[in-house]
């Protein structure tokens, strides 16, 4: 019961906070408004027993990503969005098609009767030592993977955010 | 007790909000956000299916997840950076050069 | 059948000649290119003496096989070459004829630019006449009729930059080939019938075939259908009509094939099978009936003509008809008789109007001659033998030839005095429309201009003399003139007596034995009807050489008086009957309107074509309408996704219920 009730709220945060994404004009609303769906979602996890990715969902998705974000709201000084001439597929094609999509698939799983199983309270701790366990024994090599995977994003977001003549000018430099 | 589906249906809530957002939304960051809303409902699904059956790998891949995230909000948002650089704009509407 | 080795040299050799001239002769000098083409051609004529000379009834025939070609199931075809009396008389006048011509057009050709072609192509027509003759199937002889006939098409359009050359030679060929269509249809019959094309065989199965008197039947069908092949190639009715225009070829051209040679392989394979012709007394009559009107029709035609030329041209016509009338009333060997002296004479004709055309500086029209005997001695003396030779006076060669033809005619079993009356009438045309060319040429006043003696001549055949007015030909012409003279002059007495016909007879012998026996009775009952229809055509033809001289030389303004006062009687003859024109509407224009309208218009520009473009156009239309999705518009490519995605869920959860 007490499960339901704290599901329930958190979920009505998320689901108001996704619709204020869409619904604000100005971009860091939007950013704020999505900061909160990811902490009622990491209170989420934690009602799941997923402490520890309740704790990396708070300190990398809320607390970096989302601060990178702002920063280049703010740094590009994005303003209200104005209105202009959009695609009318989009519109017209795309809405009605997630939408059906959507009441399809809910439609399918409100079916399912063995999908109706609970999942109780703190059903499945998520303790650290555990998932340390898997990621380094099982999932190493998609571990290592990733690591190489970040190396790359920040060479390549260091090229694509430079100004040209700077990456000339070290090109010169690494000749001269 | 809630039922599993409920969290399910939460998740896909979360994905169509994150879908409609990349259709209606205007800006250029606001697409983006939309497409972070979009992994965290599947985020949400992985850690109530691992819950549901068990399985610690789900939270596993979660952790996976968020790391591809961010490295993709960060390559993203130099992509945005470059290109608002060239077209001054952050109206996707605008950025549509790649036509026949 | 004994093997001869040295058969298939005959037809080789002047292969070889031709493809040296047609390879190298470009750059070769004009010696060379003379000395390549007459040796070639004057060893097949040697070959064909040395053969000729140990050729012995008693082992006749020979034959020698060269090689395989066609092997299918039981049927088969080699290439095979085959002598027999037949062959060797027809060898003998092809290479001799043959090789006086090439002789004659070293001097008539010499100021040409295309010499090497010209001798490569009378070459290579050399070789496909003589495989012609000297086949032992009917396929080798039809790669010979077809190869004369390529090779008359090369001829006559050999200054193929005039266009009425150049449509001659069209003309020739097509109308040869309608020939060739009822030919090819015969050698079907034969191949489904008797399972082969080889003569032996064919005979030997014709033998055991009862006659067809009731004038329908397989034989009479071959015999039809193999006289359709030969009407074209021969020029008789109705296929005669490229005959004329194919005068639009040098003079040499016209003595070889289109007197001496290529109009006589109808002839020659009407003769070669009397088998078949015997057993069907109505193919027999067909063929009897088309030689005799082609006869008289071609003679009336002559009389009106004024291009020298086209009257020799429908003289031949004209005595094809009588060759071919020969052989239909059964009388074969005299048919070969008469295709041999006609070939002496006609070529003569040719080759001395050749002389004459080249002495007045390239003008044809026998208007603008006249009195040329005093110029041209040689060329007149030769000529006159000619004329006598075809007129049919005694003693010259055409005489007995013709001679024979009519009595057959009147006595044969298979003639009757119809025949004998259309060939005296004939007769007496033929010798009055000579004797007209020969007042109108060699007497009289001169007609011409002076400036005609070195006057660059027409049909692209320049002189460059500087002579005034008319002269003699050079030597190297005039020698081939004096010995075809003397061959019309003598050629005739092989046939006194008999000799010729019992020379020929083993070939022909075939069911003749009724023949031989009907025709010793009619001989012995009626020398004395023999000696009358005798000194009637002789008489005829003198009565030609009297209205000739009477018309031509005494009072030469009386033609154009007669003339005027035949109106259109006159104009028809001379305009040929109007047959060209006839042809045109009938068959030409339609012909020629169905393909533009339906082939070209319809199924090549509104089907092809249109299928082609039309699929272009679509694949462009399609293209231009789907090419706005790619709008470089975001949105409506996540637009496009979502639906996209909507559908594959929906399909999923179709397929997963109904699975389930």
């Amino acid at each position: 019961m007490f499960h339901l009730i704290l599901f329930l709220f958190f979920g009505a945060i998320c689901v108001a906070g996704a619709v204020n994404l869409l619904v604000q004009s100005h971009p860091i609303n939007s950013a704020l408004s999505l900061i909160a769906v990811m902490a009622s979602l990491a209170a989420e996890y934690l009602l799941l027993g997923a402490e520890f990715v309740a704790a990396v969902q708070v300190i990398v998705y809320a607390g970096a990503i989302m601060v990178l974000f702002v920063i280049t709201i703010m740094l590009l000084n994005a303003g209200k969005e104005e209105r202009s001439k959009g695609s009318r597929v989009a519109i017209l094609l795309g809405v009605p098609g997630v939408l059906i999509g959507a009441v399809l698939v809910a439609w399918t799983l409100l079916q399912r009767s063995n999908m109706q199983a609970a999942v109780p309270i703190g059903a499945l701790p998520g303790d650290p030592a555990d998932i340390a366990r898997l990621l380094f024994h099982n999932f190493l090599l998609p571990f290592e993977v990733t690591s190489v995977l970040i190396l790359i994003a920040i060479m390549g977001a260091v090229v694509l955010a430079s100004r040209p003549e700077a990456v000339a000018r070290g090109a010169r430099k690494d000749e001269g | 007790m809630v039922p599993l589906s409920y969290y399910l249906l939460l998740s896909g809530i979360l994905f169509v909000c994150g879908v409609l957002g990349f259709l209606i939304k205007r800006n250029i960051i606001t697409i983006f956000m939309s497409i972070e809303l979009m992994l965290n409902g599947v985020n949400l699904s992985f850690v109530a299916f691992a819950a549901h059956w068990h399985a610690l790998s789900g939270q596993v891949f979660v952790f996976f997840v968020m790391v591809v995230a961010a490295a993709e909000a960060a390559v993203g948002l130099a992509i945005i950076i470059a290109v608002y650089r060239t077209r001054e704009t952050l109206n996707v509407d605008q950025v549509n050069l790649l036509k026949l | 059948m004994t093997p001869n080795p040295y058969l298939w040299l005959v037809p080789i050799l002047p292969l070889a000649g031709a493809a040296v001239n047609g390879f190298f002769g470009r750059r070769s000098s004009k010696k060379a290119i003379t000395a390549v083409a007459l040796i070639f051609c004057g060893a097949a004529f040697f070959m064909a003496l040395v053969i000729a000379s140990g050729f012995s009834s008693a082992s006749a025939p020979y034959y020698f096989n060269l090689a395989h070609w066609l092997r299918s199931g039981s049927f088969q075809v080699d290439f095979s070459f085959y002598l027999d009396q037949l062959s060797l008389v027809m060898l003998l006048v092809v290479t001799g004829v043959g090789f006086l011509i090439h002789i004659y057009s070293v001097g008539y050709m010499w100021e040409d630019d295309g010499y090497y072609r010209f001798m490569s192509y009378m070459n290579l027509f050399m070789f496909f006449m003589l495989t012609l003759v000297l086949a032992k199937n009917y396929l080798v002889m039809f790669i010979g009729w077809e190869g004369v006939g390529l090779a008359s098409y090369l001829l006559i359009g050999y200054w193929f930059t005039k266009d009425s050359a150049a449509a001659a030679g069209k003309k020739a060929f097509i109308v040869n080939r309608i020939g060739d269509f009822g030919f090819l249809m015969a050698l079907f019959l034969m191949i489904k019938h008797f399972g082969s094309l080889d003569f032996t065989h064919v005979f030997s199965a014709v033998q055991s075939l009862p006659t067809e008197t009731a004038g329908t039947g397989l034989l009479t069908a071959i015999g039809l259908l193999l006289m359709v092949g030969a009407a074209g190639k021969s020029a008789q009715i109705p296929l005669y009509v490229w005959l004329p225009d194919a005068m639009e070829g040098p003079t040499p051209v016209s003595a070889l094939i289109h007197a001496a040679t290529m109009v006589t392989a109808g002839v020659y394979m009407v003769a070669r099978s009397s088998a078949i012709f015997e057993r069907s007394p109505m193919a027999m009559m067909v063929v009897a009936i088309i030689g005799a009107l082609t006869a008289l029709f071609a003679a009336t035609i002559g009389i009106a003509q004024t291009d020298i030329k086209k009257v020799l041209a429908y003289s031949t016509i004209s005595q094809l008809g009588y060759m071919f009338m020969a052989c239909g009333v059964g009388a074969f060997s005299a048919g070969i008789f008469h295709l041999m002296t006609h070939a002496f004479f006609k070529g003569l004709l040719f080759l001395a109007a050749g002389s004459v055309i080249h002495g007045i500086g390239g003008e044809q029209d026998m208007r603008k001659m006249g009195g040329l005997r005093q110029y041209m001695p040689w060329t007149f003396l030769t000529m006159t033998i000619a004329t006598f030779a075809i007129a049919g006076f005694p003693p010259f060669a055409g005489f007995f030839s013709k001679d024979e033809i009519l009595w057959k005619a009147y006595s044969s079993e298979y003639g009757s005095w119809v025949f004998w009356l259309i060939g005296v009438i004939t007769a007496f045309i033929t010798s009055f429309y000579m004797f007209r060319l020969w007042f109108l040429t060699f007497f009289g006043d001169y007609r011409g201009t002076a400036a005609q003696g070195d006057a660059h001549g027409h049909d692209d055949h320049s002189h460059g003399h500087g002579h005034g007015g008319p002269h003699e030909s050079p030597w190297v012409m005039l020698g081939p003139l004096v010995v075809l003279a003397f061959l019309s002059l003598i050629g005739g007495w092989i046939g006194i007596g008999g000799r010729f016909e019992h020379f020929l007879a083993p070939v022909f012998q075939s069911g003749s034995a009724a023949e031989l026996a009907h025709e010793t009775a009619g001989e012995a009952a009626g020398t004395g009807t023999e000696t009358l229809l005798m000194l009637i055509s002789v008489s005829a033809a003198f009565l030609g050489l009297f209205l000739a001289w009477t018309l031509y030389f005494r009072r030469p303004q009386l033609p154009a008086r007669i003339a005027a006062s035949l109106g259109g009687l006159y104009q028809a003859v001379a305009h040929k009957y109007y047959i060209d024109e006839l042809y045109n509407v009938l068959f030409v224009k339609p012909l020629i309107d169905g393909s533009t309208e339906i082939l070209w218009h319809g199924v090549d520009q509104n089907v092809i074509d249109a299928t082609v473009d039309n699929s272009a156009s679509a694949a462009r239309e399609v293209s231009d309408t789907v090419r706005h999705m790619q709008s470089g518009n975001l949105r409506s490519y996540a637009g496009w996704v979502a639906a996209g995605g909507a559908v594959v869920i929906a399909y999923m959860i179709w397929m997963g219920v109904w699975v389930r």
